[in-house]
């Protein structure tokens, strides 16, 4: 996504053969130099990352850099900077997945500032104007691709807790068979939208796998039913009944009952308090009855 | 895209491309869906389009992007057509806002009497 | 132009749905049907939905009418064998198809079939036996 204020302010053409020649020409001093101040900095998070690896990607992304200011462009976003947003996607995806914190892998482009400034001042040594200028250039160079870097690395964090909080969820949907086609789904936790899709999918697949004619939906482990939760339990209702199988809910306990008046939902299913209760109005439903033993195993010699 | 048969060559072509990038089944199965119903809308709202399919990425995601292009008369009002229940056809009324409920991005243009686009955008878990 | 097979299977009528209904194969098929349930009298139509791999608000509508059509009829229609990733993405398209009743497979729509009509055998009989009041 575009960095709307940074790109609003006037970007000068980096004087193209100054920046880019200077890195041909000061490569390993520049490299040197940034790699000692990314460790200072905590880039390496402790030594989370190899010094070799480190070195490859600060080679790589030097080199990329000076491509894509050799070209001219002042635009991030643009086409010569491809290969700039690339590299840092992917290593502020990496070290977000190895639990970088944000500024270890921020630091990894605003390090590298300083080298590129002393350059720039030693080479423009006699006009202060022309330093300022270029610096200025630079830093507004490296500001983007640093706010590029935090965007990764948000974008990747979150994706880390989406796939925590499904390994979660799948691990908390079991689907148990009580009775030939009377299957219970025994629900722990909140209910929200990803979750509801885990639990769809594991439900419907076990109607077909176990020929489920009825689904039990427990929710006493639900702790509260408001609008959004009652939508998501209708929806994995309204599934179960296009595979042929009725849903019978059950545990909601005397709040949730009261919650659910007040605030007009209808899950138009039928609702029983206790798992027991549900199961034999399951298996009545299934042409089944309990019965008891005339003669209790336990007394036969 | 002209014809009916059209909307079924369009339904295998975003299965194909939602395939190449690994979707899973129920998300194949929901963009492809999605597609249908804007392709039927093309056709018979329309009069006829372009459907374009782009695979795109961001930051290390991939996804998959559908742009829907007609020039035909427009939508007057487009809150109303993403209701549920509104049609001004023979359809149930649900294209529109379905295809937006099973898509991760949706964004729709239009000019009465110019035409409409609509974009929607599926990204990979 | 193909049609649709329509297979007669006991009291019932089976339509096995494998490619995609377009517009005038799917008015062929509704016509079809509502022929034949008058020919052969019969009280339900089983639509086996096992190979769609999509259903979209067309095809749904589709089963709507024919099922409105066979409850003109009085023939009741039963959906089966929709594949769990199509009935997650109709639920979320907003389509519960409430006016539809389904069932897990062939097998067990007609069991559905066999029930209530077996229901509606008694309701005749009782209103025959109304009559004699």
């Amino acid at each position: 996504m575009p960095v709307c204020c940074l790109k609003e302010s006037r970007i000068m053409a980096v004087d193209r053969t100054s920046l880019s020649e200077l890195i041909d020409a000061y490569e390993s001093e520049i490299l040197t130099e940034w790699l000692k101040l990314l460790k200072q900095a905590g880039g390496t998070s402790g030594g989370r990352i190899k010094d070799a690896e480190l070195q490859i990607q600060c080679r790589d992304f030097l080199g990329a850099l000076r491509e894509a200011v050799s070209s001219g462009g002042k635009d991030v976003e643009a086409a010569p900077y491809a290969r700039v947003r690339e590299l840092l996607a992917s290593m502020s995806r990496s070290r977000a997945f190895q639990g970088f914190s944000p500024g270890e892998t921020a630091t990894f482009v605003f390090s590298l500032k300083q080298p590129l400034f002393e350059r720039l001042r030693l080479a423009h040594s006699d006009d202060g104007q022309a330093v300022a200028e270029a610096s200025w250039s630079m830093s507004l160079l490296l500001d983007q691709l640093g706010l590029h870097t935090i965007e990764v690395y948000q974008r990747s964090r979150e994706e880390v807790v989406t796939r925590q909080q499904e390994e979660i969820a799948e691990l908390s949907t079991p689907v148990v068979k009580l009775w030939d086609g009377i299957l219970a789904l025994p629900l722990i936790g909140t209910l929200d939208s990803a979750r509801t899709q885990v639990v769809m999918e594991n439900l419907l697949q076990a109607i077909v796998d176990r020929s489920a004619k009825i689904a039990i939906i427990d929710i006493t482990g639900v702790p509260t039913v408001d609008t959004l939760v009652a939508q998501h339990l209708l929806k994995t209702i309204a599934a179960a009944r296009l595979m042929g199988a009725d849903c019978i809910v059950s545990g909601i306990r005397p709040q949730i009952a009261q919650t659910m008046v007040h605030l007009g939902v209808d899950l138009n299913v039928t609702s029983k308090a206790s798992l027991s209760d549900a199961l034999k109005l399951a298996l009545h439903r299934t042409g089944r009855t309990v019965v008891a033993i005339k003669t209790p195993l336990a007394d036969v010699a | 895209m002209r014809t009916s048969d059209d909307v079924v060559r369009v339904r295998q072509q975003v299965r194909q491309s939602a395939v190449a990038l690994a979707f899973n089944l129920v998300e194949q199965t929901k963009i492809v869906t999605a597609a249908s119903e804007l392709a039927r809308n093309t056709l018979d709202y329309g009069g006829g389009g372009e459907v374009t399919i782009e695979t795109i990425e961001n930051g290390g995601q991939q996804g998959l992007r559908l742009t829907f292009a007609d020039h035909g008369p427009g939508i007057a009002d487009i809150d109303k057509a993403l209701t549920d229940g509104f049609t001004t056809g023979k359809g149930l009324g649900i294209g529109l806002g379905g295809a937006k409920r099973l898509s991760n991005e949706f964004a729709i243009e239009s000019v009465v009497g110019e035409g409409t686009r609509i974009v929607i955008a599926r990204w990979k878990r | 132009m193909d049609r649709i097979p329509i297979i007669k299977i006991g009291g019932a009528l089976l339509v096995s749905v494998q490619i995609d209904l377009h517009d005038r194969l799917a008015v062929a098929l509704e016509e079809d049907l509502a022929d034949r349930i008058v020919a052969t009298g019969a009280r339900g139509v089983l639509i086996d939905i096992s190979a769609l791999e999509i259903v979209d608000s067309f095809m749904g509508r589709m089963l709507d009418t024919i099922a409105a059509v066979g409850r003109v009829l009085d023939a009741e229609t039963v959906v089966v064998g929709m594949r769990p990733a199509v009935a997650i993405t109709l639920v979320e398209l907003g389509l519960s198809l409430t006016g539809v009743k389904t069932a897990l497979n062939v097998e067990r729509g007609m069991a559905m079939i066999a029930t209530s009509t077996a229901e509606g055998v008694d309701e005749a009989a009782i209103d025959d036996s109304l009559d004699d009041v």
